[in-house]
This record gives structure tokens, sequence and C-alpha cells, in this order.
């Protein structure tokens, strides 16, 4: 695993804020989030929707839907500030520097030109080659990401590709220009479970091969758990905890990580029921004051209505959770909702 | 691929013979052509002896039988007006029909869906907000009103171009043309624009809408992750996407360009072959009416022909339906 303090980051975000300003005034969809990517890292990026995981990886690549915008911090990618580039520099970062897959391949590849074409194009874009060097630098992406006869597909339209296949084309399209950092939002959301592995063990074998980064947006925390180096848990736009995927999944720090290991059905061990959170993620407009899980915790306390925790140290990892705090959480306080973590029979 | 074409030109044929039957019916309908031919003083014999060699006696499904006999090979017949050859007078008037419908379309598209790409890349800016507005004026005034206020303001008004007519024009073969002259050209430019400027509203629209869906898709927002140029994305991506409709709508447009160019060359005094149809209707001229609705039907069809074929050099996914290559598994 690589471990952030001996490298300079690759990507470094500091109290990263998106806005969406609307008529009934500016919703912060990510309130002052920091986390950094170390060259050749997997980290893994969940939350529930609308935690404010996809937005992040959006704003990363500069391609923040309007009306949302970064309102503040900064974001760093080898050192250069990339948040407040100019359209134009910011373009020739995208495809070059970052590379990104997205959540449905059905759907991102251009359905009315050959995928060679869009291949070569890209390439193109970003690297001074011939048209005829393009083309075989194309041939070689394919059939390094696992396309059978990429000789004769390289001509082939997105149309003639199942699901799985169109999803490696996705991929080479995105390291074609042999980009420092990939931003994959949910990239194997779309596709049936057994190619999601594929897809999975794809990406983690080319990024290792090539040196790449990855951040990896998604809600499954078994993709996570099989290919992140470290988890960064998002919850209401914030980072709730991170730290190495082994010690957030097997020791969880935060109430809300607890929750959600708590909610996956393991093998091998037998349980009833599984834990479940009670509530929902607070609205954008509604979040509480404090800490903003507050509403839905069970080891909350007095301190947890007042006080925003902020990341802090707690063992291997990080978390955002008074338990943490030598104050603690002040005088304990039952959870708003009746009962709370395990509902067991 | 061949065999769609085949299936399209035989479809082209039936409905053609429709339209046939159609115009034919004018022949049994629309009054008694002999009335029109002769005058008040002939006598019962004479007018029954012309019946004859019109062929006016004979059964209906015969005579339907002769005239798409003699409409393939061209033959309308005589003009009740003029008794020239129909054939013969509407080929003289084509040109000038043609000609003007080219330029319309021509001005319909080059402006029309630069226009439509331009504000719906940028729906939100005052330009784009500005020919929206005027966009619906050129929806809702009629065509005949937008003619006559151009006459007035730049033949009238400003005396730059003329009011009425072709202008000079140059003899090629049987086809006469006004692009070969200097006041050919001038005098095109209005009746081009009263043509056009309709269907030019439309196709910015639907122009405009399209670019909005497809803008909005994942591929463009793919395309802008690879790190595309705007150029490529608007022009290259999104626009294609837009095409298959859009060829859809033009081809319709472009037909209906030729068939109600009749009001233009109306306003104008443009001798094409509309003004020449409202003439025939004057008079029941009907063997020129029967041949002008066939001639737009065969234009009809022949543009859409045309469409469909367009949409294969389009869409890829089209090509593959009925061709070698399959949709491969996984």
């Amino acid at each position: 695993m690589t471990t952030p303090s001996n490298n300079p980051p690759l990507l470094e975000v500091k109290n990263l804020r998106v806005e969406f300003p609307t008529r009934r005034g500016t919703l912060l969809a990510v309130d002052d989030i920091s986390f950094d990517i170390a060259p050749g890292e997997v980290l893994g990026m969940v939350g529930e929707s609308g935690a404010g995981k996809s937005l992040t990886g959006n704003a990363i690549i500069g391609l923040l839907e309007p009306p949302g915008c970064i309102a503040g911090g900064e974001i760093r990618l080898e050192g250069r500030r990339i948040d407040n580039l100019p359209y134009e520099e910011m373009r020739k970062v995208r495809g070059a520097r970052i590379g990104a897959i997205f959540q449905d391949p059905l759907t991102s590849l251009n359905p009315l030109y050959s995928i060679g074409r869009q291949l070569v194009e890209t390439i193109q874009t970003h690297l001074p080659l011939s048209a005829a060097q393009a083309r075989t630098r194309a041939l070689d992406l394919l059939k390094e990401v696992g396309i059978p006869g990429a000789e004769t597909r390289i001509d082939h339209y997105p149309h003639q590709f199942s699901g799985g296949m169109r999803q490696r084309v996705v991929i080479a399209l995105a390291l074609c220009a042999g980009p420092r950092l990939i931003v994959a939002d949910e990239p194997t959301t779309a596709l049936d479970v057994s190619i999601q592995a594929q897809i999975i063990a794809l990406l983690k074998r080319l990024c290792r091969e090539h040196g790449t980064a990855v951040m990896l947006v998604t809600h499954d925390m078994g993709v996570i758990a099989e290919t992140a180096d470290r988890v960064a848990v998002m919850y209401a736009g914030r980072i709730a905890e991170v730290g190495p995927v082994r010690d957030v999944v097997k020791h969880a720090k935060h109430p809300y990580t607890k929750g959600l290991m708590g909610s996956i059905p393991s093998l091998g061990v037998r349980t009833e029921r599984l834990t479940q959170i009670d509530g929902a993620m607070p609205r954008l407009t509604e979040i509480p004051e404090g800490c903003a899980f507050n509403p839905r915790c069970t080891e909350r306390g007095t301190r947890c209505l007042v006080e925003r925790p902020d990341l802090m140290a707690a063992g291997t990892s990080r978390a955002a959770c008074w338990l943490h705090d030598r104050g603690g959480v002040g005088a304990p306080l039952m959870a708003q909702r009746s009962g709370g973590e395990t509902v067991d029979a | 691929m061949l065999a769609f074409i085949l299936r399209r030109i035989l479809q082209s044929i039936a409905v053609l013979v429709a339209v046939g039957l159609v115009s034919f019916s004018l022949f049994r309908y629309v009054g008694d052509p002999i009335n029109a031919m002769v005058g008040q003083d002939t006598t019962m014999e004479e007018r029954e002896q012309l019946r004859e060699k019109l062929g006016l006696n004979d059964a209906a499904p015969i005579q339907f039988l002769r005239f798409i006999g003699n409409a393939a090979r061209g033959n309308f017949g005589l003009s009740y007006r003029t008794s020239e050859p129909v054939g013969r007078l509407i080929l003289e008037r084509v040109p000038a029909t043609l000609e003007l419908s080219f330029c319309a379309a021509v001005f319909v598209l080059f402006v029309g869906v630069p226009m439509g790409v331009y504000t719906g890349l940028y729906p939100r800016h005052w330009s784009s907000r500005l020919l929206q507005a005027v966009s619906l004026i050129g929806i809702s005034l009629p065509t005949f009103l937008i003619g006559i206020l151009l006459i007035l303001v730049f033949a009238v008004m400003l005396h730059w171009l003329p009011s009425f007519g072709r202008g000079e024009t140059v003899r090629i073969g049987w086809w006469t043309t006004n692009f070969l002259t200097w006041s050919g050209l001038k005098a095109l430019i209005l009746p081009a624009i009263t043509l056009g400027l309709f269907q030019l509203t439309l196709i910015m629209r639907l122009v405009r809408s399209e670019m909005l869906e497809v803008m909005r898709t994942d591929y463009i927002k793919f395309a802008r992750a690879r790190g595309l140029t705007n150029r490529a994305i608007n022009f290259g991506h999104a626009l294609k996407n837009t095409l298959v409709p859009v060829i859809t709508v033009a081809g319709l447009q472009l037909g209906s360009l030729i068939a109600f160019a009749v009001v233009t060359e109306t306003v104008f005094a443009w001798p094409g072959v509309g003004q020449l149809f409202i003439q025939s209707v004057q008079f029941s001229d009907i063997p020129v009416m029967a041949a002008y609705l066939l001639l737009i039907g065969l234009f009809f069809v022949l543009i859409n022909l045309i469409v469909d074929l367009l949409y294969f050099a389009v869409d890829p996914r089209l090509r593959s339906q009925g061709g070698s290559a399959r949709v491969a598994g996984h």
C-alpha cells in the first residue's frame, strides 16, 4: 500500500466546497472536504446517493454541471492548481492528465462514430502523433483492455459491443493519453455482477501497470474492499471517515461507517438481521447543527448537537466524530428515533 | 442495403401511381374540358368529334391506363389553354422553380442550421433569445406578406433589388439559368428569402431543441472528459447526432419548398411551374394541373428516397441491421 506521507501527493483537495445556487438559497453539496491521492494509489469514495461523492469527482475533472460551482478551496494536481484554470487550459488537463470513466458504458460512447475513430480523436487531441501512429496506439489499447479481435473490432460501432465490452472501450479511452489519475464514477453500477468483477480486475491491473492513481466513486463497499488502498466515506457532503481500507472495513471508527459495514451481509458470519441505520440522510436544505449525522447516531452526546467535528486521528484512520476527541461527545443522549442500531430478532 | 433500395423504389412507384390516380380523377370531375376549349357556336357534332379525338369517350380504367402510360413517357397531352404539349410547357418552367427552391433550400440550411446550433449551445445568451423571438415572427407571418414587405423595403424604397421576374437568364440546352447573370442572381434573392423564411425558422427551432437534447447526453459529457476541443464536440459529436431528425424534416421541407413555391412565384411574378399551375387553375387547364401534381409527387418521392439513403450514411446502427455485422455478445 502506498503511504501518502512518503511521496508528494498526486492530487490534493483542500477545503473543497461545491455550491448550487437555487431560487430558495444556496445549497452546499460538498462541504469543506480535504483529501489526498498518492501516485498509483486507489482511493475509494463511498457514500449514499446525494452524499456528494460524484460531485467531488466532477469538480476534480472540472465538469460540474451548472449551476453547480466550486465555491471555495483548491484542487492541485501534481502541485499545479487546477480548480481555477480557464476552460481551455482545463480541457488540456482532462484526458491528458486526468481520465474519467462514467457510470453507464452504454451511453458514454458516441453511437455515430466507430470506436477506433473515438480513440484516435482522443489520442490526437493530446499527443503529437500521426493518424497511423494514433491508430496503432488505439489498437494496442484495445488489446490491453482485452477486446478480442481488436484489429477488426476497432472499426466497429458502439452498438456492436456488449455492455462489458463497451466499458472496456471506455477504459481504453480514459487511458488514451496516459493520465496520472482516473476518476471512475460508479464504473460498474450499470453492468451485471459477473462482468463487474472483470471490469474491476481490469481497471486495477491497468492502473497498477501504468502507475495510474484512481479515485473510485461507488456505493458498493464490496468493490471498494477489493480494489481500493484507502477509502473515504462521505456523508451529507462531508468526509465522515478516511483511512486504509482494511482498517475502515474491519474497525470502523465513525458510527456511520460502523452502520454501513454492519448493513453488508458477509459470508461465514450468520446474522439473523443486518444492522440498519434508522432514518435517511438529511436533505441539503435541512442539515442539522453540529454533526450532520447526529439525528441518526446511536452514540451521540450533547456536544454533537452544537459543535461540528472535523477529521481527527482515530487509530490508523481519521474520523469526523467527537468520540475520538479527548473532550468526547458530552453528555450521552438517546437517538431521536426509536431504537437505533441493531434490530435483532 | 440493395434490397432496401429496391423496396423503397417499388414503394415510390406505388406512391406515384396513387398520385396519378388523383391527378387523373381531375379529368373526370373538374368540369367538362370541352366547354373550356371550344367557342359558344361550336356544334354538337364538332364537340363529339373533339371528345373522340381526345379519347374522352373511353371507359375510365382504359383512360387511366393510357394516362399513366403516357405520363411515364413524359407525354401529358396538349394544354387546353395553349394547345401546346404539356410536357414542354412544364419543362420550360421547371428550371425557374427548381433554381428558386434550391436557393431557398441553401438559405434555409446554411443559415438555419448554424442559427440552431448557436441558440442550442448558448440558450441563455441574449442573442439566442433575440433569434428565438425573431423566429417566432418568421413562423407567424404568412409568406405572401413577407414577400410584399420585402418588395416594399428592398425594391420600392431602397431600389436595391428587382421586385418581379427572373431578370436575364442564360440558356444551357433546354435549361434556363439565373446563376450566370448579375441581374438573374439579384432577382433570386428576395423570392428565395421569402420562400425560405418559414422553413428557416422551423429548421432553426428543430436544430436548437435537438442540440439542447444532445448536449445533455452522457457521450457529450464523456467527450468533454476526454478533453476534446469544443469545436470537435459541438460540430462533430453533437451536430452529427442531431442530423437524423434534421434530415427528415429538411427533406420534407425541400419538397414543400418546391410545392409551395406557388405563392412566392405569384407574388414575385416568377415564371415557374407554380405560376403555370395558378394560370391553369384559372382556365381549368386540366392536363397541366394533372402533370403538375404528378411532378410534385415525383419530387417528393425522390427527395424521400434520398433522405432514406442519407440515414444510412449518418447512422451506423441502421447500416448493420440488415448487414453482415452482428452485435457481439460479451
